[in-house]
């Protein structure tokens, strides 16, 4: 039995925007938290926290999200748990979020200055007090477009939850394209929505990269050489 | 009731089949190739759209890019495997997995390139007319040559990344790795054993990539460069 695709299909598509942003908003947590902490090892003196900081990000940047869901899925099943879908979409998620945000972050607490560890060794400040106080406060400002930016990645690799089960936008597509039969018009919609969620963060994005540049060529700029 | 792991791992079982991986591994390889390759045409063809004077085309370009950029590969490569055939193009599941992959990555190089043919200094665009370089002369060594240098690290992890979003045309059942893999699984239903053995090719081919891209860079532009 085929249903026509109607104006209660639109809204069962609407409705599961909400499980997309909840789903990105969980992984963005979870990937910030540890994201830091991947960043603050990265950056350490010693040999040993630096090399398990890179170890980790090279393994989760250079392995597919696909498969880091994957194995976060088969393998709570093997501590005979019942595997949930959001538990580990928002696990697997956060692995995935957390290498990537640590080596952004890792990026912008290298670009403060040197003297800026030297002023805040000279005020007394230990390593994590000068870290917490002088430098990430600074590196704050410079990380806001860049982490913006990937919060569209996020956004969008919350799509690949609804192969391991979630029912998320792309999964609600599914169910309504099985019962609809109309593919195009609704993966069409479907990326509308995405669309929507997506390119005010990019616009944002943009604009805050722009704002922290000024020395940036715009075409007005290039035109006045 | 504890947590504890029970579970025996037989990696046996994926040794057994390991021809096969082999096999889903060369076709990722193969079918990111050619993506990368198409890609980065489409990539310098939208560049060039973007750096005309035709305001139409600019728009169009701009239009493509934040379309791809700000929506998943997932809903793209499902719009072209089922949608596009109820407007009468029917394709095999590799074609609409390289269709994907290439209308994807040409949003991203599009972008890359765009900013590398901005980094060329207008003067030297003004040295080559000056010397009385052909139109296509300036922009193959003055331009596209110098943009491709300075922006090459970024195109190689715009490429790794493709690589990696291949897995996702799994689903529409395109033959590459991860497609290999879930038809070997539903068979024997070792999915952790498998799964984490693919992650691993996947991490060898990344690597493989960069080295590849870094020898690329070195026969092409005689430099090295550290690619993450």
């Amino acid at each position: 039995m085929i249903r026509e695709f109607s104006s209660s299909e639109v809204w069962f598509l609407v409705q599961a925007v909400r499980w997309t942003v909840l789903l990105a908003l969980l992984a963005f947590l979870g990937g910030g938290l540890v994201g830091l902490a991947v960043a603050i090892l990265r950056i350490s003196k010693a040999r040993l926290p630096r090399a398990i900081a890179i170890v980790y990000i090279k393994v989760f940047q250079g392995t597919p999200l696909l498969m880091q869901l994957y194995l976060v899925y088969f393998g709570i099943n093997l501590f005979g748990i019942e595997t949930n879908a959001w538990v580990a979409a928002a696990l697997g998620l956060t692995f995935y979020s957390s290498a990537f945000l640590g080596e952004i972050w890792r990026g912008c607490i290298q670009a403060i200055p040197r003297t800026q560890w030297d002023g805040a060794r000279a005020l007394a400040l230990g390593y994590l007090p000068g870290l917490r106080l002088v430098i990430l406060p600074q590196a704050l400002r410079i990380a806001i477009p860049p982490t913006v930016g990937f919060m569209v990645q996020i956004l969008k690799g919350t799509s690949l939850a609804s192969i391991i089960g979630f029912t998320e936008l792309t999964r609600a597509a599914q169910m309504v394209n099985n019962a609809t039969f109309r593919p195009f018009i609704v993966y069409a919609l479907v990326a509308l929505l995405y669309f929507l969620l997506c390119w005010p963060l990019s616009l944002v994005s943009q604009r805050l990269e722009r704002r922290l540049d000024p020395g940036r060529l715009t075409p007005a700029k290039l035109a006045a050489q | 009731m504890g947590a504890a792991l029970t579970y025996v791992f037989q990696f046996g079982a994926v040794w057994q089949e390991l021809d096969k991986l082999l096999l889903g591994a060369w076709l990722t390889v193969r079918l990111s190739s050619i993506a990368m390759v198409l890609g980065l045409a489409v990539g310098i063809l939208g560049a060039l759209g973007k750096a005309s004077h035709s305001r139409l085309l600019r728009g169009l370009v701009q239009g493509y890019i934040d379309a791809i950029r700000n929506t998943p590969f997932l809903v793209q490569l499902l719009l072209v495997y089922l949608g596009l055939p109820s407007v009468g193009l029917r394709l095999t599941p590799e074609q609409a997995a390289l269709l994907a992959m290439v209308v994807n990555l040409g949003a991203y190089a599009t972008e890359i390139v765009r900013a590398g043919i901005e980094a060329v200094p207008r003067g030297q665009i003004e040295a080559g007319r000056a010397l009385g370089f052909k139109a296509h002369h300036i922009f193959r060594f003055l331009i596209l040559v110098p943009a491709l240098r300075a922006v090459f690290p970024a195109l190689a992890s715009q490429f790794i990344l493709v690589m990696l979003a291949s897995s996702v045309v799994s689903v529409i059942s395109a033959e590459e790795l991860t497609a290999v893999a879930d038809t070997i699984v539903a068979r024997n239903f070792r999915s952790f054993e498998f799964y984490f053995v693919i992650t691993g090719i996947y991490l060898v081919l990344t690597l493989a990539f960069q080295g590849a891209f870094a020898l690329i860079e070195r026969w092409l532009f005689g430099r090295w460069s550290k690619h993450t």
